[in-house]
């Protein structure tokens, strides 16, 4: 049950932000209003399974959901904007020395596991090939491998950041 | 004023992406090109889709027409499912590539080659 | 102002034919399919310029079902590359 009403509200949203300034009850016309209930409800029975898989509403909270966007935002942005500063350097100038790292994650969940994954994807000179599913243990390819780093057998997730500690933010997201 | 705010982040997108598709042809192997990809495309995308937000914004002020409102969420959305899917993608590819075979070419440490495969 | 917009989807046009090339001589399948994604991104950023150059809101629409429907075909691909599809 609480599958089905969490899909269904999300739907419902989804719907109401792709048609708003449709109408004059506050943004939306009266026919949208109802029409997005009847398809959330129907996309609610037919994948509530799929979308809350494991049935523990915890990311409905939307203290969480606040904080996912302020850490888009802010610090993901932030780290963003100087990997793609350092990539463009190395575009032009074409000096790259690559490699593969194990990082340990420390992550308890899959939802947090992904969200830092894909953190490091869009973050500094690194890009995640796999994940070793038994110690959940991500094997990052580093543009620039540092000296320190190449000797190491693995390394905390912490150290492939600079400014903030993006792990803390997201064990506070996710877990 | 806020048009030229919408140009300039359109103009720094444009430069990122074509420092992206740069990268892609000039690195050396698909591990490498997968960076310039992934990242450059997607940020440059970011910024070009703030322009647009910037420039609708300015609109909706001028001309209260919500059909700006409309193209400004919309633009986001795109953004955000853009951002997304981007990365996992990129996901994707990178791990096909390694279990296709394709060791990254120069490389100075290979952790994942030295463990035992599961299948 | 629509002019410089003009200008900016001309350029991502030329951006998509030089990725174009990365796409014809990659050595491999997987350079291949990077060169896809980038095409892909690049038409989603030039849709959404294309909405403001023309006044129609509708192209962002499609942009976002290409966002999602590219991210699918970039998916399987890599699957199918991977050997375990």
């Amino acid at each position: 049950m609480i599958r089905f009403l969490v899909t269904t509200i999300a739907a419902y949203a989804v719907y109401l932000l792709l048609t708003a300034g449709s109408g004059s009850i506050i943004l939306w016309s009266e026919s949208e209003l109802i029409i997005g209930l009847c398809l959330a409800i129907i996309v609610g029975i037919a994948s509530s399974r799929i979308f809350c898989r494991t049935g523990s509403p915890r990311m409905a909270n939307p203290i969480r959901l606040l904080l996912l966007a302020v850490y888009a935002v802010i610090p993901l942005f932030i780290e963003m904007a100087r990997a793609n500063i350092d990539v463009a350097v190395r575009v032009i100038t074409g000096n790259v020395r690559p490699g593969i790292v194990r990082v340990r994650t420390g992550m308890k969940t899959d939802l947090g596991q992904l969200i830092l994954a894909n953190s490091i994807t869009l973050t500094p000179g690194t890009l995640t090939v796999d994940i070793d599913d038994a110690s959940g243990d991500l094997f990052v390819h580093l543009i620039n491998v540092p000296d320190d780093i190449r000797t190491k057998k693995s390394i905390e997730a912490r150290e492939l950041f600079s400014f903030f500690n993006i792990p803390a933010w997201i064990r506070r997201i996710a877990e | 004023m806020i048009t030229t705010a919408a140009m300039i982040c359109i103009g720094i997108g444009v430069l990122f992406n074509a420092l992206g598709v740069i990268g892609i042809l000039r690195f050396p192997d698909v591990y490498t090109r997968l960076h310039a990809e992934t990242k450059m495309t997607t940020f440059g995308t970011i910024f070009l889709a703030l322009g647009v937000v910037l420039y609708a914004g300015g609109m909706l002020m001028n001309t209260n027409d919500t059909q700006y409102l409309t193209l400004a969420i919309h633009t986001v959305i795109a953004v955000i499912a853009l951002a997304f899917t981007n990365a996992t993608g990129s996901h994707a590819i990178a791990r096909a590539a390694h279990r296709s075979g394709q060791l990254p070419d120069p490389s100075v440490v290979n952790r994942l080659s030295e463990v035992k495969r599961r299948d | 102002m629509i002019d410089l917009v003009f200008i900016a989807i001309v350029v991502l046009g030329l951006l998509i034919l030089f990725a174009g090339i990365r796409l014809a001589i990659g050595p491999s399948a997987p350079d291949r399919v990077v060169a896809l994604d980038t095409i892909n991104t690049l038409m989603v950023g030039a849709m959404i310029l294309l909405a403001v150059y023309l006044g129609q809101t509708i192209f962002v629409d499609v942009a976002i079902v290409y966002a999602l429907l590219s991210f699918l075909g970039t998916l399987a691909i890599a699957k199918y590359i991977g050997g375990e599809l």
